[in-house]
C-alpha cells in the first residue's frame, strides 16, 4: 500500500487509525476481540458507564426497522468502580487506546465519574454522553438542553483538569444542534461525537401496543446515516477547529469517508459490529484504500473536504 | 473472567443441502473443521437478505446437529421456520448459496460424567437442538427419554432418526392431532419420579421453560434449558437479549442470553420477572 498518514488527534490525543466503537456498541470490548486484536483500531469507546451498577430497561429491548434497528438498553452496567477495577486493565493488557465514555443523571454525577477516572491511567481520552435516549425523565437529556449540556461540561471539565480530552456525544433530536455544540465546546469540551441515536418507536400491530419494554427507543443503523452526515456538515461548518467523531449507520469505508469529507476527524462504527463482528477492520481497510485512491496523502487532508469552495477542483 | 466465545469464527460457507420436514427446513451447510468446535446447545448467527438488504441483523440458530461426512467434510444442520423476512430468505436459499455465519456462539448443554437418566423436553422446533444432544447422552451410556409438544401436529418436529439415541419419544399435542393430547409437561413430574431422572434438558417456548422450572424445583432435579431470547448481535455486545438471573450471592442481574446462555440452570431464571423492571 502506498503510504497515507491514517492518524488523527482528538484534544491532544494521537490514534493510529481514525477508526472507534461506537459506545453502547461494543460493551467494554472484551466480546469483539475474539474476532481481532482490539489494538488495531483507533481505539474502544467504552459503554457509557455511571455511578452505580444499573440493570436497563425491560425486554424486548430491541427491533429491528428497514436498514436500521430501535435499542432500549437503558444504560445496563457495571458501575464506575467495577469498570474501573475489571474493564480498564483489560483494554490497557490488550494495548487497545480507550475513550472511556460516561454517563450521569445528574450534573453532579458527571464529575464525580470523571474524579473517579482522573487517577486512571492509560486512558486517552473521556467521551461525556449527554444524550442517551434511554433515561427515565426524557426531560433530562442534557444535550436538548444548550445550558445543562454547558453546565455538565463545565462540571468534568473542572473536575478532570486541562489534560484528558472530553469529548461531548450529542443527540440529533434538537432544532439547533450548532448552538448546543458551540456551548459545550466553550465549556471546555475539546471534541464532539455525533450522533447518537434517533428516538423512535415500533408499534407491535397484534398486541397493539409499543413494542420495547421502554416504549421509546434510539434508532441507529444505516437508516440514520444521512441525518449523521449532515449533523457532522453543519458542525463542522460552524467550528472547523473542533474534531469531531461521526457515527450513524456506518456500514462500509465508503460511509466512513463520507463522515470525513462532511468534517469527522474519526469515525465510530456501532450497529455494523452486531451484524458483522469483524466489520470495524472491514471498514479501516475500505476507508484507508478509498483515501489512497482519491489521492489523498494523509487523513487529515480529506477532513472536512466535501466543504472547500465551489471553485475548487478536486486538488490533492 | 475467561476469554468469551473462543471458538467462534466468522466464515463463508455454502448450504449442502435444504429440504422441507413438515414445516420446517432442515438446512445443512459445509462448515468444514467448525463442525468439531460446536456442541450441542451452541448457536449459529446468520446473515440474512444478501449485500443490499436492508435487514442489518444476523438470525440466531440453534445448531440441531453437526458431523463429519466423507463427501463433504464437516457439516451443520439447522432447523428453521420461515416466519420472519429473515428466516423467509433463509429457507428460500437453495445448495451452494454461500452464507456468512458466526459460531459456535453461547454457551452449551452440560454433559452428567456419570451415565444418569436424563428427560429432554422440545416444544414445537425447539426440540432441533434435542436430537444432537440425545447422540452425545446416549454415548455417555445416559438413558434417554424424550418428550415433544406443540399445539398442533404440524408444529411437531421429530425426524425419524431422531429415535435412534432415545428410548423413548412421547408427542404431545393442544389439539389432540398427533401423538397424546395435551401438554408436553402433563408427565414430566411422573417420568421425573418412575425413572429416577438426574437432568431435564429442554428447548422450546419461555412459558413452556417456565413451567419446567416449576416442576423440576419441587423435586429438585438439575433442569438445564435453552433459551430464546430476540438477539441483535448474538455476541454479547448489544445487551439487547438479557434475562433476570440470579446468581450464587442471590442477587439478580440481567445476563446476556447470547453468551451467558442459551443454556442456562433454569432454576436460576427468574421467570415470573421475564418482561419487568427490575
Amino acid at each position: 500500500m502506498s503510504s497515507l498518514d491514517f492518524s488523527t488527534t482528538i484534544g491532544n490525543t494521537w490514534f493510529p487509525a481514525p477508526t472507534f466503537t461506537a459506545s453502547g456498541c461494543a460493551s467494554s470490548g472484551r466480546e469483539l476481540a475474539q474476532f481481532f486484536p482490539l489494538r488495531e483500531m483507533g481505539g474502544v469507546v467504552t459503554k457509557s458507564v455511571m455511578s452505580k451498577e444499573r440493570a436497563g430497561r425491560s425486554t424486548p429491548r430491541m427491533a429491528e426497522t428497514p436498514s436500521g434497528m430501535l435499542n432500549s438498553i437503558g444504560l445496563q452496567g457495571p458501575g464506575i468502580d467495577a469498570f474501573i477495577a475489571k474493564d480498564i486493565p483489560y483494554l490497557i493488557e490488550q494495548k487497545a487506546r480507550v475513550i472511556v465514555s460516561i454517563a450521569g443523571e445528574t450534573v453532579e454525577e458527571y464529575s464525580t465519574l470523571a474524579r473517579k477516572l482522573r487517577s486512571v491511567s492509560g486512558i486517552s481520552a473521556i467521551e461525556v454522553n449527554i444524550s442517551c435516549p434511554n433515561v427515565e425523565n426524557r426531560g433530562l437529556v442534557f444535550a436538548c438542553d444548550p445550558e445543562a449540556s454547558r453546565r455538565v461540561i463545565d462540571g468534568v471539565r473542572r473536575t478532570i483538569g486541562g489534560e484528558l480530552p472530553i469529548i461531548a456525544k450529542l443527540s440529533p433530536d434538537v432544532t439547533d444542534l450548532v448552538t448546543i455544540a458551540r456551548g459545550v465546546v466553550d465549556a471546555g469540551a475539546d471534541g464532539l461525537a455525533l450522533i447518537n441515536t434517533v428516538l423512535g418507536m415500533v408499534i407491535n400491530v397484534d398486541t397493539m401496543r409499543p413494542h420495547l419494554g421502554g416504549k421509546t427507543g434510539g434508532l441507529s443503523g444505516p437508516a440514520i446515516r444521512p441525518i449523521a452526515v449532515r449533523a457532522v456538515y453543519q458542525v463542522h461548518a460552524a467550528l472547523p477547529q473542533v474534531p469531531i467523531l461521526g457515527m450513524g449507520g456506518v456500514a462500509s469505508g465508503k460511509d466512513a469517508l463520507e463522515m470525513i469529507l462532511a468534517g469527522a476527524s474519526g469515525v465510530s462504527i456501532g450497529t455494523a459490529s452486531f451484524g458483522n463482528p469483524t466489520a470495524i477492520m472491514k471498514i479501516q481497510n475500505e476507508l484507508k484504500q478509498l483515501l489512497i485512491d482519491r489521492g489523498f496523502t494523509s487523513l487529515k487532508q480529506a477532513i472536512g473536504y466535501a466543504h472547500r469552495p465551489e471553485t475548487e477542483q478536486v486538488n490533492v | 473472567m475467561s476469554q468469551i466465545n473462543k471458538n467462534a469464527q466468522q466464515l463463508l460457507v455454502p448450504i449442502v443441502s435444504n429440504k422441507k420436514v413438515g414445516q420446517y427446513h432442515q438446512i445443512i451447510i459445509n462448515v468444514g473443521d467448525l463442525a468439531s468446535l460446536c456442541r450441542p446447545g451452541n448457536f449459529v448467527a446468520i446473515n440474512v437478505g444478501g449485500d443490499s438488504s436492508s435487514m442489518i441483523l444476523r438470525r440466531a440458530f440453534a445448531i440441531s446437529r453437526v458431523s463429519v461426512n466423507a463427501t463433504f467434510g464437516g457439516t451443520m444442520e439447522i432447523i428453521a421456520a420461515a416466519h420472519g423476512q429473515g428466516s423467509k430468505w433463509l429457507c428460500a436459499q437453495g445448495e451452494g448459496v454461500v452464507l456468512d455465519i458466526v459460531a459456535p456462539l453461547g454457551t452449551a448443554f452440560g454433559i452428567p460424567t456419570e451415565p444418569v437418566p436424563v428427560l429432554l423436553v422440545g416444544g414445537g422446533y425447539g426440540s432441533a437442538p434435542l436430537f444432537g444432544l440425545a447422540e452425545v447422552l446416549n454415548a455417555r451410556g445416559c438413558r434417554v427419554d424424550m418428550l415433544l409438544g406443540a399445539s398442533t401436529a404440524s408444529k411437531i418436529y421429530a425426524p425419524m432418526e431422531g429415535k435412534r439415541a432415545v428410548n423413548s419419544m412421547r408427542i404431545y399435542t393442544e389439539d389432540g392431532s398427533m401423538g397424546q393430547t395435551g401438554r408436553v409437561t402433563d408427565p414430566i413430574s411422573e417420568i421425573i419420579k418412575d425413572l429416577d431422572v438426574a437432568v431435564v434438558y429442554s428447548c422450546g417456548p419461555m412459558a413452556m421453560l417456565s413451567a419446567i422450572t416449576k416442576i423440576t424445583d419441587s423435586l429438585s432435579v438439575v433442569h438445564q434449558c435453552a433459551v430464546e431470547e430476540a438477539m441483535a448481535c448474538g455476541i454479547g455486545v448489544c445487551m439487547t437479549c438479557v434475562l433476570p438471573v440470579e446468581n450464587e450471592d442471590g442477587k439478580i442481574s440481567m445476563l446476556r442470553s447470547c453468551i451467558d446462555g442459551p443454556v442456562m440452570d433454569g432454576s436460576r431464571v427468574q421467570w415470573s420477572l421475564v418482561g419487568k423492571q427490575l
